[in-house]
């Protein structure tokens, strides 16, 4: 396996390539999309790309943990959390090119 | 929010650009980052989160149905962990 990292300005590079738009304003393309993305899941929206995967968001109830170095209760309060469900697409892509 | 409101929102901010190139922007966004995960690469996209991809070991598995042992080959899974900024926007907390 590589294991490089991508970042932001990889897939900004990426959309500069394809369409014909500046490099600074293809990275504002791909903040925007985040930024519409994080919002709708703020509001509590499931974001469902086609082919690609679900965002959605659940909420936990408040429960006791532990802190696992001193054996300590404390209380962990009600939050919520994003899960990723990726598509059956996305999940036989990244099988077959990781297969060794 | 399905993949054609997302379009539509980015469409609606940027009227000089053509509604088939956004198309194309938003699907090559997704697209490199499944690439990049098919690659065995993460993505780490701060603020948001970062996909990567984690290997399931070969096991024994058993067909609910019928009882009966399989193999299950070892596999590799997509994997993402909410980002700190969005996590705390969740919880009213930025």
């Amino acid at each position: 396996m590589s294991e490089k990292t991508l970042t932001r300005m990889d897939l900004s590079e990426a959309v500069f390539r394809e369409v014909g738009l500046s490099r600074n304003e293809s990275a504002q393309l791909v903040e925007s999309m985040l930024q519409h993305m994080s919002d709708a899941l703020v509001r509590g929206e499931q974001v469902k790309i086609s082919s690609f995967g679900t965002f959605s968001v659940r909420d936990k109830s408040a429960r006791v943990g532990r802190n696992p170095k001193t054996g300590e209760e404390v209380p962990i309060q009600p939050r919520r959390v994003l899960t990723f469900r990726p598509s059956h697409l996305m999940k036989d892509r990244v099988a077959d090119g990781n297969r060794s | 929010m399905i993949r054609s409101e997302l379009i539509q929102k980015i469409a609606d901010e940027n009227p000089h650009l053509y509604q088939r190139d956004v198309e194309r922007i938003v699907n090559t966004v997704f697209e490199e980052v499944t690439n990049a995960m098919a690659r065995g690469d993460r993505v780490e996209l701060r603020g948001f989160g970062a996909f990567s991809v984690k290997k399931r070991d070969a096991r024994v598995g058993r067909n609910p149905r019928t009882g009966e042992t399989v193999h299950v080959e070892e596999k590799h899974v997509p994997f993402f962990k909410t980002g700190k900024l969005l996590r705390d926007r969740l919880n009213g907390k930025a």
